[in-house]
């Protein structure tokens, strides 16, 4: 019984991801049917064709490459760095710093969008890559999940021990630190790869969509035709999820294991 | 915060027992101004990141507020509170209101129902758990923009999914992005998909901190699992529900993709809708900042949707605190 209702909700969680696929490999003439056929069309390729021929989605996959992927070698740097002093540096503060951490992740900064807007104008950042970049280099979460990371994996004997040698916090930092919390930090990189590589609403406001978009602004640029190319739009979509539902397969465990950590702690 | 030895790790260990009095080296001090200060520069990077592109930006939106301020030609007099007067009396305004209210009721409140179910489900020590708390986790790593789109074609009016299923039925075909309640209802839907394995996997970690042997005696007891699930299980992960509670407030409050996104044809002019009938309050930020260039009037939205924020947050923190407690 209950395993039928897992069934069920599995059903429910996979089932728009392959309706998406399956829209993709059909013609758009297929989608008049009354009871859509649950088998692939043999229109793929095709349809994927067109999303390149519509959109720069060689470019824009570039684009959603070099920001997810440097948004994430920062978190996991500066998010183990914050992680690491929080759990194993004494220095007064660091409770209420690290309450301070957690409680910004509470903040709604998506209202502040205008004059963050005006800012990055005024840097000349519109329509650049970096006015995505520098505002996701840490964030709340990668300093919290690095913290329990650290508190968890770094003895703390052996962080004294360092300190006794002569080591600087810095070189204990990455010496001693950072290579026993390395497992813990692949994940929270990848994580953080996934939910830079889905952000939207700050890369449509601030980026080009004809110069420099990423793959999330060009599936909005690809849905925002006059008329509707279901097939298109959907191919798009299956293109942009592949990325990210790779990773998840590969890394579902320890994701999971991350997320319901960060509950019970939290 | 765990076990953690009281100061260690500091000068002291090296320089006890003190030999003889001499001027501190440079090379000393230098370890000094490293203990004492590295610490502040390791948590630095975050604060400034979230001080110049988060804090500043949302508390400069209140002096915006106030202005006449063009996006691009930029500020051209100050009008003191004429933008929020003329919020109030905005049909569209009130509108958007009543469609963010309505949306977030709809989306949050069966999910976390339904969350805390499938939490109790996956909690009952099954085979190959791994693959079911995947599975369940699955939609919430998509990104919105491919689910919106997903979702617009299985609401389609024509050849959508669900009108299909419907029909088999014999219900008529709707007109999921015409109808008000309808496109809420489309709305919702993909928030729920998306959201509700998260936060069972929340509960699911809340759960399997109970201790087990208050549900044993329970059940010894001869309690139904049904009420064992409400009168242990509930009120024992009362603070997760209330952070997931005012978590899904705060985001809840601010959607914007799903709803931008359902309406393909009209995602240009950020309307939701022909009539508004699905217009949240950011895209009516979005529509007047963004498409209409007048600053001023966006930033009092957001200001405004701010002080909302706070005020249901704070809300349903004593109302998920009164109602638990209870239970």
């Amino acid at each position: 019984m209950a395993y039928a209702m897992l069934v069920i909700v599995l059903v429910a969680s996979i089932f728009p991801l392959y309706y998406s696929f399956l829209i993709a490999s059909k013609d758009n003439s297929a989608l008049g049917d009354a009871v859509p056929s649950l088998i692939p069309g043999g229109n793929l390729f095709e349809n994927l064709g067109r999303v390149f021929d519509t959109v720069d989605f060689w470019l824009a996959m570039q684009n959603s490459l070099i920001v997810a992927g440097t948004v994430a070698v920062s978190n996991v740097v500066l998010g183990t760095l914050a992680g690491f002093a929080f759990a194993r540096l004494r220095f007064p503060g660091s409770n209420s710093l690290f309450l301070v951490v957690v409680g910004t992740s509470m903040v709604p900064t998506q209202l502040g969008v205008i004059p963050l807007y005006m800012l990055m104008s005024d840097l000349d950042w519109y329509g650049t890559l970096q006015a995505v970049v520098v505002p996701a280099l840490i964030g709340a979460f990668s300093v919290f999940w690095m913290r329990q990371a650290c508190e968890e994996s770094v003895p703390f004997e052996l962080v004294e021990a360092a300190r006794v040698d002569g080591c600087s916090v810095l070189r204990t930092f990455w010496h001693v630190a950072f290579p026993a919390v390395r497992p813990q930090a692949a994940v929270m990189g990848m994580f953080t790869f996934m939910t830079a590589w889905n952000d939207f609403f700050w890369p449509l406001i601030v980026l080009d969509p004809n110069d420099s978009p990423t793959v999330q602004v060009a599936l909005s640029t690809l849905a925002s035709g006059y008329y509707t190319d279901y097939s298109l739009m959907l191919s798009g979509a299956s293109l942009a999820v592949l990325p990210v539902v790779g990773i998840f397969l590969l890394l579902a465990r320890q994701i999971v294991g991350g997320i319901m950590q960060g509950a019970v702690k939290g | 915060m765990t076990v953690a030895p009281a100061r260690s790790g500091t000068e002291s260990g090296r320089s006890v027992p003190p030999p003889r009095v001499d001027p501190p080296s440079w090379r000393h001090r230098l370890g000094r101004w490293d203990t004492r200060y590295t610490p502040y520069l390791a948590i630095a990077p975050f604060f400034v990141v979230f001080g110049i592109f988060g804090l500043y930006p949302l508390l400069y939106t209140a002096w915006v507020s106030l202005h006449d301020w063009q996006l691009v030609d930029g500020a051209q007099g100050f009008v003191g509170l004429e933008n929020f007067r003329e919020l109030f009396t905005d049909p569209h305004f009130w509108n958007a209101l009543g469609n963010t209210v309505s949306l977030f009721v709809l989306s949050t409140v069966p999910q976390l129902l339904a969350a805390l179910a499938l939490a109790a489900l996956l909690d009952r020590g099954l085979r190959g758990r791994a693959f079911w708390r995947a599975g369940v986790l699955l939609p919430n790593v998509i990104s919105v923009a491919a689910v919106a789109l997903v979702f617009a074609q299985l609401f389609g009016r024509d050849f959508g999914i669900v009108n299909g299923v419907l029909g088999v039925f014999g219900i008529d075909p709707v007109d999921w992005r015409a109808e008000t309640w309808a496109s809420h209802l489309a709305i919702s839907s993909m928030v729920m998909w998306r959201w509700t394995g998260y936060n069972a996997l929340i509960y699911l970690a809340a759960m399997q901190s109970v201790p087990k042997d208050m549900y044993e005696s329970a059940m010894l007891d001869g309690a139904s699992r049904w009420r064992v699930f409400w009168s242990i299980t509930v009120p024992s992960i009362r603070p997760t529900i209330l952070f997931t509670v005012i978590v899904s407030t705060i985001g809840g409050m601010q959607l914007f993709v799903e709803p931008q996104l359902f309406d393909p044809g009209g995602t240009a002019t950020g309307t939701g809708g022909a009539d508004r009938q699905f217009q949240t309050l950011v895209m009516y930020l979005y529509e007047k900042g963004f498409r209409l260039f007048d600053a001023g009037y966006s930033s009092a939205i957001a200001w405004v949707l701010f002080m909302l924020i706070l005020l249901v947050a704070l809300l349903n923190f004593t109302l998920t605190r009164r109602i638990a407690s209870k239970g």
